[in-house]
């Protein structure tokens, strides 16, 4: 079954039109994901990869059914972008676009809350790399080629990190249920917790990796998530020991600001938690590995 | 984005909320002049650095004549001024901001900033103004009011009047809190600010209320439909290195270390950083080159680590995705061409196309140091410093 993406899914790609939509959208393709159309205002009635391009969100839902969108919006358009998909009905939104301001994304948060649970939108990003189902398809950025099928759960906030895990377990024979990249920036459309939920709930699930990095509460409340409601073992690691504080490490996000935002003080809280911490970025695949020995040992 | 205070006080006052009268000096003779048009008995003289903490380190002044004016700008201007924040390199101080003294009855802390647990904009106030937030936080975090601000509301009369009565305010003084809550609102939200910050806001022995002091710091992702908040950058106020990793699409940090760093992706590049540590060493930046990197990235990251002088190792770490390992190595093998580089350098490649970009390496017959993994590359970089080398 895997979380947010299967073999089932159908997909529209807004910005399909432009250069880095469609190249990834044919990389999206060969590894065997239904992109059902493309979205660009002013394209509609075009063809690109073989797909109809239309002009709205709208349009392309009702044409081909798509239930997922995946976002290659510049910055100043991408917050209207996702509210756009979210109103059209998608169900799943992933949007790579990095730089997009903070207040943008607090609007589409809020946007997002006025839909009843039954219809509502999940959105992963920005920034980030984007979400993989192993075999069965993916939405976003990501060399498919380091990612084995198979039963565990990577949720990070850096993309290349969570290819430096995903190789890292390949190399010992682990493979991956589901990949998913909740992005840098300091207002995401999912956290930690809210993927944690869905790794729980899906049977072809039974460890999870979380990457996390300095900055921001997420990590602290998926812990107690952890600790509260999971069943199934968590490995971590939270880049960022050697980072100073009180400076931007690259992702807007990545900032220590305040109490409990470091790398240091985010460990001792996930290990308190019953987590097990990789203690080096190093050791995230053999941390894994682990984690599913007893598992291992008792099949 | 930081700006400096006289910055901020003017967007403030036009948005509405109270400050001093004040100027910008220049020179010695401005700041002179500066206090007799201002016309009173004292004056404050203000070091205009981007650091809070500038009063401890001596960079504010109250003066009573314009020769003592003079007298104190002559000796802050063109020199550095080095606070708790900035740190040993300290900022360069190249204006001064001089207003009226105001007499202080009471001074409050007022705060506005993105609360990443709610996602929302947050107040943050207190009673007790004139000390640091982190300070307050610690020693009195009892005092701390926060109230979260509906983005599709705005901030609504009823949340600042109770803060008001909640900081203790009385009379007419809680209709003009409730004015300069709503102006610092407003200002944060139409020019995508990312804090706002006014320690001390007092109140004056005649009950009126000024933003004494005052710090904005605006999100960089808005600037390109802010062009009034970009044309305030000072970039007098940065790291020159990081100025010009700016401009050339890199994210650099500079650190006290001496393996240099190169590296795609924030999360990678950090956790490279600390690979290094773990392996003895100490990184000399943080450098993210990021997606679809050309050769001629690559090759002025190169020059912007190598403009640092305590560099004596490189450290080139990629996992490519949307980037591509042939072109990364040609980024290398160009960067030795172009920078001249003669200092160790260590490069693990991965991901797309890596196995040409690998080749590439191999074939250029440089002496670079290859790596497999992340770990490899980190203990290899270490064992590379040229004091490592010497012990053997």
């Amino acid at each position: 079954m895997a979380i947010l993406i299967t073999e089932e899914t159908r997909v529209v790609v807004q910005g399909l039109s432009g250069r880095i939509g469609q190249f990834h959208a044919q990389e999206m393709i060969e590894h065997g994901t239904r992109v059902v159309a493309g979205v660009t205002p002013g394209k509609g009635g075009t063809t690109v990869l073989n797909r109809p391009v239309f002009n709205t969100v709208r349009e392309a839902v009702e044409a081909t059914g798509a239930d997922a969108s995946l976002l290659f919006v510049p910055p100043p358009a991408a917050a209207d972008a996702m509210m756009e998909a979210a109103d059209a009905g998608i169900r799943t939104a992933v949007c790579v676009t990095d730089g997009i301001p903070a207040q943008d994304m607090m609007r589409v948060k809020r946007f997002l809350r006025r839909f009843p649970r039954d219809r509502k939108m999940r959105l992963i990003g920005p920034n980030c790399a984007g979400i993989i189902s192993p075999g069965k398809g993916f939405m976003g950025i990501m060399p498919p080629a380091i990612y084995t099928p198979g039963r565990v759960g990577i949720v990070g906030r850096s993309g290349t990190l969570g290819y430096e895990a995903a190789s890292q377990m390949q190399a010992l024979g682990i493979g991956v249920s589901s990949s998913i990249g909740i992005g840098g920036d300091p207002i995401n459309g999912s956290s930690f917790r809210d993927i944690l939920e869905l790794f729980e709930a899906d049977p072809e699930t039974d460890a999870v990796i979380m990457i996390g990095e300095i900055g921001g509460p997420q990590e602290a409340e998926a812990a107690a998530y952890v600790r509260d409601h999971m069943t199934k073992p968590v490995a971590a690691y939270i880049a960022g020991l050697a980072a100073p504080k009180g400076r931007q490490m690259g992702h807007a996000g990545a900032i220590i600001s305040a109490f409990g935002e470091s790398a240091q003080e985010k460990v001792a809280l996930l290990s308190a938690c019953g987590i097990e911490v990789a203690p080096n970025p190093s050791a995230m695949g053999e941390t894994v590995a682990r984690l599913l020995a007893p598992t291992r040992s008792a099949a | 984005m930081d700006i400096h205070e006289h910055q901020a006080k003017a967007i403030l006052a036009r948005f509405g909320v109270p400050v001093p009268r004040g100027g910008v000096a220049f020179t010695p003779e401005q700041a002179a002049h500066l206090f007799r048009t201002l016309g009173g008995e004292v004056c404050v003289v203000k070091a205009q650095v981007h650091s809070g903490g500038r009063g401890e380190a001596g960079g504010v002044k109250l003066c009573r004549s314009d020769a003592e004016v003079r007298e104190f700008a002559s000796g802050l201007l063109g020199t550095t001024l080095v606070t708790k924040q900035t740190g040993a390199a300290g900022k360069r101080i190249d204006r001064l901001w001089i207003e009226e003294a105001s007499n202080i009855a009471r001074e409050l802390y007022l705060g506005f900033v993105l609360d990443r647990k709610s996602e929302r904009i947050m107040i943050v106030a207190s009673g007790h103004g004139g000390m640091e937030i982190e300070d307050l936080a610690e020693e009195d975090p009892e005092s701390l009011i926060r109230m979260v601000i509906d983005p599709a509301v705005g901030l609504a009369d009823y949340q600042a009047r109770e803060l008001a009565f909640r900081l203790g305010l009385s009379g007419q003084q809680v209709g003009q809190m409730v004015t300069a809550l709503r102006a610092c609102y407003r200002a944060y939200r139409d020019l995508d600010a990312m804090m706002v910050e006014i320690n001390p806001l007092v109140v004056c022995d005649d009950g009126s209320i000024v933003a004494l002091d005052a710090k904005m710091s605006f999100d960089t992702n808005a600037l390109f439909r802010r062009e009034e908040v970009a044309s305030l950058r000072d970039p007098g106020q940065e790291d020159p290195r990081e100025s010009f990793a700016h401009d050339h699409g890199l994210a650099y940090v500079g650190l006290d270390g001496d393996i240099g760093c190169i590296i795609n992706g924030a999360g990678l590049a950090m956790a490279s950083m600390d690979m290094i540590q773990l392996a003895g060493g100490a990184p000399a930046n943080f450098l993210d080159i990021g997606g679809g990197a050309s050769p001629e990235r690559v090759c002025q990251a190169f020059r912007t680590v190598l403009s640092d002088p305590n560099v004596s190792v490189i450290l080139v770490n990629i996992f490519a995705g949307i980037n591509r390992c042939d072109w990364i190595a040609n980024g290398v093998i160009q960067a030795y061409k172009e920078v001249g580089i003669e200092i160790p350098v260590v490069v693990r490649l991965s991901g797309t196309n890596v196995e040409a970009g690998r080749r590439i390496i191999r074939d250029s017959g440089l002496p670079i140091i290859g790596a497999d993994t992340l770990s490899e590359a980190a203990h290899a970089a270490v064992a590379a410093r040229p004091h490592t080398i010497a012990a053997e």
